[in-house]
C-alpha cells in the first residue's frame, strides 16, 4: 500500500506550528517512514499533483491568496486539520479585527515610526488583497479536526498524526491539550 | 486637566470621608458634575482617595453609566430591550436621529445632547421608554420626540416641560394578600422583637418562604447560616438591582409599599444580628431615590430605624441606599457586594458564600426586595397564614411582571401554582405563540407547556414574563436576548466573554438563512459549553434563549437551515471591498 500523503499550509501565522512539527526531532524519520509529504513549505512543493490524505493548516485567512489556497486544500485533501490558535481563531493576526483596515494600513505604511519619506500603501496588482478581517479556517471551508495550542507541541502533533494515520481514535490525553 | 476638575473631585471625595469603599458614590457624584470620567479625572480621584489609579479606572470603566469621554450635557438613553423593539422602538429611534441629526452613540455638535441605547430599564409594560438625565419617559411615540428634544434644549425637562409624554405609572394590575395588602408600619418589627432572633428565623422556616429572585433558596436557611457565621459584624443587603429584561416588579413595590421592604430588612437585621443594612438600587431607578430617602427619614422619626428600634434596648439598625450605575451582573449577589464595596461588579468565586464572607468579608445576607416584603408579612400574620397559599414547595404569592403582546401589561400578584394558561387569560393574551418565563435567562415555552404551573417545582421565575404573539419573529427576539448577554457579560471568564459572542455570531448566521445542519449542531455545542463552563449565573443561563427554543420550537430552526454541507461565514467579494477601495487594487480572479 502506498504511504499516506500529507500536505501542509502556512496561512497567516508565524510558522511556529511548522516549527513545532519539525520539533518531533528524530521521530521525523519515523514519520517519513509512515507518510510522504506533498505540497508543503517543508519540501517546497508548490502545487497539488494528486489526492492528499491529510492537510495540516497553520494560520488564519487574511487575504485572497490564503482564501484560494485553503479552498485548494479542501479540494485536494480528504482530511483537513486546523493546527494552532491562528487557524482555529485567527490568533494574534486577528487582533487587527478590532481596528478599521484603513487605520491598520496607514499606521503600518504611512504614519508608523519606521516610515521614511512619506511611505506608500502597497498596491501592486500582484500582491494579495487583504480581507476586511482575519478569519479562522473553519469559516471558509469545512474543517475535520482542530488541534489547539500556540503552537501545539511536537508530542501533540505526533500523537494526532500517528493516531489518524494508523486508524486509531484521535482523542488526545489532557496533558497534550492543557495550556496553562 | 483644569484645576476646576481637581477641586470638584477633592470636594466630593472629602464629602464621602475619603472612604475607598464609597467609590461608587464618589464616581457617580463626579460624573454628575463633569459629565465624564477621563483618565485625568481617574487620576484625581485616585490621588484624593490615596489609592492606585488602576483601582479607580478598573471600577469606572465597568459601569454603563460612566463615560470616559465628554458626552453631551444631556444623554438620552433609549431602551432597546426586546419588548421595546416589539412596541415600536425603531420608529422612535429614527425620530431621535432625524430630529437631532446624529446617530446613536454620537453627540450633537453643540455638545448638548448625546444619544445612547440602554438595556431594559424596567419599563417593559410602558414601552418604548427612555432615560433622560435620570428622568424616565414612557410610552414614547415618534411624534413625541420633537417635544422631548425641545424640552431638553430649553432645560424644562424636569419641570413639566413636556406635556405629551408620560412619566412612569406604577401599573399595579392585581394586588394580592402578601405584598400589596394594606400595611401598618412597624407591625412586623414589633412582632419580631417580641420573639428571639432564632424564633424569627424559625418562623420563616415554618412558612417555607424561598428567595423571590429566581433561584429560590430557602430564606430561613440563608438567615440561619448568616447568623451563625462568625465575623466582626453582620450585614443585611436588599437586592434592588432587578435587571432581568422584562422585570419591573421591584419598581412597583418601591412605588406602592417601600415601607414593607424596609420593614423586612429591619427584621432581617434583627434575625441575623446586623446593625447596618444596605439597599442597592439599580441606577435606572434613580428617579425613585428622593421618595425612598423620605420614607427612610420618616421611619427614623417613627423610631423604626436607628438606635433601639421600636424601643428594643440594644437593637440598633439603619439602612443606607446604595445606587448602582447600570450593570445587569450586579443583580448577582457577590457581584452586588463587590459593587457595594466600590469595585467593578465581577462575581466572586464561591464558596465562601456571602453568608460566610460577604460585604468586607463579613457575614452578609443578600435578599430580594420581594422576599423581604414576604418576611415582614410573615411576621405580621404568621407562618401558617403564609404557607396556606401557594404549593407545597412554593408557598405564598409571586409578583409577575407581564409585558409583550397582551391587553393589560403590568404587575400581578398571584398565588404560586397558577398555570401559564390562567396568566394569559388574566392579562388578555389570546394569541401567544410563546411565553418567556423568567426573562432571557429563564425559558421560552411553547403552547404545549401552557398548562404548566409557575412555581419552583415546575416553572421557576424571578417574575419577568414576556408574551410573544403569533406574528412575532420569535428567533429574532431571541437574538436580541443574546445581544443583551454579550453586552452584560462582565468579561472575567472566557466561556462567557467569548462564548456569548460566538453564540450570537452563529445564531445570526442561522437567522440570515446561511446556516447548515452542521451549524445547528455547532450552535448547540457552543451553547452547552457556555452553560457548563461559565463561572457565574450570567454565563450559565446566557445560552437559555437558544437552548430552550431549540427544545421547544425546533421547527423554527428547521425552516431556516439550508441543505448544503457547508456555507462559509462570509462572502469573499464583500470582504475584499474595503481593501480594494483603500489601495485601489483590483480583485484577483480566485479560482475554486
Amino acid at each position: 500500500m502506498a504511504k499516506p500523503l500529507v500536505a501542509t499550509a502556512p496561512f497567516t501565522g508565524c510558522f511556529g506550528c511548522h516549527m513545532s512539527l519539525l520539533d518531533i526531532d528524530e521521530r521525523i524519520l519515523d514519520l517519513v517512514e509512515l507518510v510522504e509529504f506533498d505540497k508543503s513549505p517543508i519540501n517546497d512543493i508548490k502545487t497539488f499533483t494528486r489526492p492528499v490524505d491529510v492537510g495540516l493548516l497553520e494560520g488564519g485567512i487574511s487575504n485572497d491568496e490564503n482564501y484560494e489556497q485553503l479552498k485548494l486544500f479542501r479540494k485536494h485533501c480528504k482530511i483537513l486539520i486546523s493546527v494552532g490558535q491562528c487557524a482555529i481563531t485567527g490568533g494574534v493576526p486577528a487582533c487587527r479585527n478590532t481596528v478599521p483596515l484603513k487605520e491598520c494600513l496607514e499606521e503600518a505604511y504611512l504614519n508608523g515610526p519606521t516610515v521614511v519619506d512619506g511611505g506608500v500603501l502597497p498596491n501592486d496588482p500582484d500582491i494579495p488583497i487583504l480581507l476586511d478581517k482575519v478569519y479562522p479556517c473553519h469559516e471558509v471551508v469545512k474543517i475535520d479536526y482542530f488541534l489547539p495550542g500556540c503552537p501545539p507541541s511536537a508530542d501533540t502533533l505526533w500523537a494526532a498524526l500517528t493516531a489518524l494515520l494508523t486508524g486509531k481514535d484521535v482523542g488526545l490525553p489532557y496533558e497534550l491539550i492543557k495550556y496553562d | 486637566m483644569s484645576d476646576d476638575y481637581r477641586k470638584v473631585v477633592q470636594e466630593i471625595v472629602a464629602k464621602f470621608g475619603k472612604d475607598r469603599k464609597r467609590l461608587m458614590d464618589i464616581a457617580r457624584a463626579v460624573h454628575a458634575k463633569t459629565g465624564h470620567i477621563s483618565e485625568e479625572i481617574v487620576g484625581a480621584i485616585a490621588d484624593a482617595l490615596g489609592c492606585h489609579r488602576v483601582e479607580v479606572r478598573d471600577m469606572t470603566s465597568f459601569y454603563a453609566f460612566f463615560s470616559r469621554e465628554p458626552k453631551g450635557a444631556t444623554t438620552i438613553r433609549l431602551c432597546n430591550a426586546v419588548v421595546e423593539r416589539m412596541k415600536g422602538m425603531d420608529a422612535v429611534a429614527n425620530a431621535f436621529e432625524e430630529t437631532l441629526g446624529i446617530r446613536f452613540g454620537e453627540t450633537t455638535p453643540d455638545g448638548l445632547i448625546s444619544l445612547e441605547y440602554t438595556p431594559c430599564i424596567g419599563m417593559s409594560d410602558q414601552a418604548p421608554a427612555a432615560l433622560v438625565n435620570g428622568k424616565v419617559l414612557t410610552n414614547i411615540r415618534p411624534e413625541d420626540v420633537k417635544s422631548i428634544v425641545d424640552a431638553v434644549r430649553s432645560g424644562k425637562l424636569h419641570d413639566g416641560g413636556i406635556v405629551s409624554v408620560k412619566s412612569v405609572e406604577s401599573n399595579l394590575q392585581q394586588a394580592g394578600p402578601v405584598i400589596f395588602a394594606p400595611f401598618e408600619r412597624g407591625a412586623g418589627i414589633r412582632k419580631a422583637l417580641s420573639m428571639s432572633p432564632e424564633d424569627v428565623i424559625n418562623e420563616m422556616n415554618k412558612a417555607r418562604v424561598r428567595g423571590r429572585g429566581g433561584a429560590g433558596f430557602p430564606l430561613a436557611m440563608k438567615w440561619s447560616f448568616c447568623r451563625k457565621a462568625e465575623g466582626e459584624a453582620h450585614y443585611v443587603v436588599c437586592n434592588g438591582d432587578e435587571g432581568e429584561p422584562g422585570t419591573f416588579k421591584d419598581r412597583v413595590i418601591l412605588t406602592e409599599c417601600p415601607d414593607l421592604m424596609f420593614e423586612g430588612m429591619t427584621i432581617a437585621g434583627y434575625a441575623v444580628g446586623a446593625k447596618q443594612g444596605f439597599f442597592y438600587l439599580r441606577g435606572e431607578y434613580e428617579y425613585l431615590l428622593p421618595y425612598l430617602e423620605q420614607v427612610l427619614a420618616k421611619r427614623r422619626r417613627m423610631g423604626l430605624l436607628g438606635e433601639n428600634v421600636c424601643g428594643a434596648e440594644g437593637f440598633d439598625f439603619d439602612i443606607r441606599i446604595q445606587m448602582g450605575a447600570g450593570a445587569y451582573i450586579c443583580g448577582e449577589e457577590s457581584a452586588l457586594i463587590e459593587s457595594l464595596e466600590g469595585k467593578r461588579g465581577a462575581p466572586r468565586d464561591r464558596p465562601p458564600f456571602p453568608v460566610q464572607k460577604g460585604y468586607l468579608d463579613r457575614p452578609t445576607s443578600v435578599n430580594n426586595v420581594e422576599t423581604l416584603c414576604c418576611a415582614a408579612r410573615i411576621m405580621e400574620h404568621g407562618a401558617e397564614w403564609f404557607s396556606s397559599m401557594g404549593t407545597k414547595d412554593s408557598t405564598g404569592t409571586k409578583l409577575l411582571s407581564i409585558s409583550g403582546d397582551c391587553q393589560a401589561p403590568g404587575v400581578y400578584e398571584v398565588e404560586y401554582g397558577i398555570t401559564v394558561e390562567k396568566v394569559l387569560e388574566m392579562v388578555g393574551a389570546t394569541d401567544a405563540q410563546a411565553v418567556q418565563i423568567g426573562g432571557p435567562s429563564g425559558q421560552c415555552i411553547a403552547p404545549k407547556d401552557f398548562g404548566r404551573s409557575i412555581c419552583f417545582e415546575d416553572l421557576p421565575t424571578g417574575g419577568s414574563t414576556i408574551i410573544f404573539g403569533k406574528d412575532r419573529d420569535l428567533l429574532a427576539c431571541m437574538e436580541s436576548f443574546l445581544e443583551f448577554f454579550v453586552e452584560e457579560s462582565c468579561g472575567w471568564c472566557a466561556p462567557c466573554r467569548a462564548g456569548t459572542t460566538f453564540l450570537k455570531m452563529q445564531f445570526e448566521k442561522l437567522l440570515q438563512g446561511r446556516g447548515t445542519r452542521e451549524d445547528l449542531k455547532k450552535l448547540e455545542e457552543t451553547a452547552n459549553t457556555v452553560k457548563f463552563m461559565s463561572r457565574c449565573g450570567l454565563g450559565q443561563t446566557a445560552p437559555n434563549p437558544v437552548l430552550t427554543t431549540l427544545r421547544n420550537f425546533p421547527a423554527l430552526y428547521e425552516a431556516r437551515i439550508q441543505p448544503d454541507d457547508f456555507i462559509p461565514a462570509f462572502d469573499l467579494k464583500e470582504a475584499l471591498k474595503e481593501a480594494c477601495s483603500i489601495t485601489g487594487q483590483k480583485p484577483h480572479d480566485v479560482e475554486v
